[in-house]
């Protein structure tokens, strides 16, 4: 007895009573960070993110600064060093700016068009989807049959068309990308919402007699989210390409707004004459982007989805 | 099944309605047609003169009415560049493009197919690994700078292929195709290929998965338990079964393909609708900018129709979906 009071054994706690005490969020990141691919693309996804944030104290030069761009430098491979010393790591285009500072630039014009779009998108998608999912019958079809036409004509074809008729400029191919993307995430979220919409704490939310708003916004909402934010993340990365292939076409952005899809383009007229580099390495820095956006996108996928048991 | 092509008859008439509306509105009011037509030296009466010739001084529903009562009698206007019927112009680009997204379709099924069964039988194989790999990197990867960096291997580094261009063509039931000769068949490979890049990665996708499902399938143990050679186990009774997703997803993706042509057809300048419309822009051409849109959509407008009756024929549950709705 005394023995006992004097070497109390350790109290341990259970295992289960240890996981119990982590939070949500703390249990998702344990499960996201299981995956090793997923998290090397989140931490590549991180450093693309501070670069383009940061470009202006980082980039070794502002390519946009004439006086600090000299055309004598023009189309110097990678590795090379200006006549005032200092070196262009992965060369430069042919208006002899540093390539490396022009893809950091390039990169901050390309996230944030393509991040811009998505929230717009998916803020007025998922209102219209809540709503559809919400009210149902004839709104519903309603919305559901245009957001069927919608999708049966390829992305890149609806943006184009749109920007046929609306001209160059960063406003107007956000508003494109936004038209091209709100309906995926309005079909997302009805699908879930559809779902939830008949459980019992919308029904006892209706029963308080709270408003449509709030029933909407503050309860279905919220349980709707984690298939939204897959489809943010994908559409995210598929916004970014489609930015990209329609600065290279020349209907996007003008040329005042160089992001990776129009540096690449300024390559192409040059790469005939072997002058790789120009639109090699923005290609490069826009692929990375878009895999790790898919790779974390997938994961985020894999943990999200209760359907899979962890 | 009449009502259903009626009502889906109706929905097309409707879709190609709004987009000539929108087209309309969008060319003629948000821009401004008449800064295009007077030099920047001319005067007011000069100017009034072109308004009142283009109709521009009458109300905006009088003049979209003419616009539909020309574009049905199939009068979309003169390309300022060219100087011909707009409508023209596009119907004779129009093989090239089609040539093009059916050599990369079949491309697409040579290419995807053998991958995908090899990375479905043996999924532990290092190889299967690779080409899944493979074609999630065909999916993220950008068609247009893909299109470059062949173009900088195959044709600037190597000089094997030509980068642009058509070739030599030879008219086939009336059409001029690159098909059929050596020289346009090298032109031809590099576009197709890049254009089939997305669809190969999908093909070889949905085969493996495919072949996943139907190994374990019943019919499958019997004809090996018949004592049938792999070899013909796998070439008839596998691949019949795995190939109806596979041609319904293809037929349904050629859309797309016709779609992204443009992308790759400005990259390796294959004269057809896709760099057309490109230089269209460019050079403000109204009409075929109007012209290429409302094609365009009566293409899909089609393409859609035709998939979805075949749909509701393959499937009748879509078309008691639709008409209970």
């Amino acid at each position: 007895m005394s023995e006992n009071i004097q070497n109390p054994t350790p109290i341990e706690a259970p295992e289960e009573f240890v996981v119990t005490l982590q939070t949500p969020f703390q249990r998702f990141c344990l499960d996201f960070f299981e995956s090793r691919v997923a998290s090397a693309a989140f931490v590549v996804l991180v450093g693309i993110l501070f670069i383009a944030i940061c470009a202006p104290l980082i980039s070794p030069q502002n390519p946009y600064d004439l006086s600090q761009v000299s055309i004598l430098d023009a189309k110097m491979a990678p590795g090379s060093q200006s006549f005032d010393g200092w070196t262009f790591y992965l060369g430069t285009d042919g208006a002899g700016r540093d390539l490396m500072s022009a893809m950091f630039y390039g990169l901050r014009i390309s996230l944030g068009v393509g991040v811009m779009s998505g929230m717009i998108a998916m803020c007025i998608g998922a209102a219209i989807g809540l709503a559809a999912a919400y009210f149902g019958g004839r709104i519903d079809a309603i919305i559901m049959r245009i957001v069927d036409i919608q999708l049966s004509f390829p992305a890149i074809l609806v943006a184009l068309i749109l920007l046929a008729v609306l001209g160059k400029g960063v406003d107007k191919i956000i508003i494109a990308l936004v038209i091209v993307q709100w309906a995926y995430y309005a079909r997302t979220i009805r699908a879930s919402a559809l779902v939830e919409r008949n459980k019992e704490y919308v029904e006892a939310a209706t029963c308080l007699a709270l408003s449509h708003n709030r029933i909407v916004f503050k309860h279905l909402f919220p349980n709707c989210l984690p298939p939204l934010i897959v489809v943010v993340t994908i559409q995210t990365a598929h916004a970014i390409s489609l930015e990209a292939t329609l600065s290279f076409l020349g209907v996007g952005l003008p040329i005042s707004e160089p992001s990776l899809g129009l540096l690449i383009a300024n390559g192409f007229d040059y790469m005939l004459s072997g002058y790789f580099w120009i639109s090699f390495f923005p290609g490069i820095a826009l692929l990375i982007t878009i895999v790790s956006i898919n790779l974390v996108g997938d994961q985020l996928r894999d943990v999200l989805n209760p359907r899979l048991d962890r | 099944m009449t009502v259903f092509i009626i009502r889906r008859l109706m929905q097309s008439a409707i879709v190609v309605f709004v987009m000539s509306f929108l087209v309309f509105g969008g060319v003629n009011i948000v821009g401004d047609p008449v800064e295009m037509m007077v030099s920047d030296e001319a005067d007011q009466e000069e100017r009034e003169r072109v308004i009142k010739s283009m109709g521009l001084d009458k109300p905006w529903y009088i003049q979209y009415g003419k616009f539909v009562t020309n574009a049905l009698q199939g009068d979309l206007g003169n390309s300022f560049v060219y100087g011909e019927p707009a409508l023209q112009i596009i119907v004779q680009r129009m093989p090239a493009t089609f040539e093009l997204a059916f050599v990369s379709l079949l491309m697409s099924i040579i290419i995807g197919i053998p991958f995908g069964v090899w990375a479905g039988l043996f999924p532990e194989r290092f190889s299967s690994k690779l080409i899944m790999s493979g074609s999630i990197v065909g999916f993220s990867l950008p068609t247009f700078w893909v299109g470059l960096m062949m173009i900088m291997v195959f044709a600037v580094m190597l000089g094997w292929l030509p980068s642009t261009g058509r070739g030599d063509t030879v008219i086939v039931f009336g059409m001029e195709l690159s098909f059929f000769t050596p020289d346009g068949l090298s032109h031809i490979f590099l576009p197709a290929l890049n254009l089939a890049l997305f669809n190969t990665s999908l093909v070889i996708r949905l085969t493996r998965a495919g072949v996943r499902e139907a190994i374990h399938m019943d019919y499958i143990k019997f004809a090996r338990a018949k004592g049938l050679s792999y070899r013909r186990v796998i070439m008839v009774h596998l691949m019949k079964n795995i190939m109806i997703p596979v041609v319904t997803v293809l037929g349904l993706e050629f859309g797309g393909l016709i779609a992204f042509s443009v992308v790759t057809e400005t990259v390796f300048a294959w004269p057809g609708m896709g760099k057309l419309i490109i230089e269209s822009i460019q050079n403000l051409d109204r009409p075929i900018i109007v012209a290429y849109l409302m094609i365009i959509v009566l293409v899909f407008v089609v393409i859609n129709l035709v998939v979805d009756i075949l749909y509701s024929i393959l499937d009748p549950r879509v078309r008691l979906q639709d008409v209970s709705s």
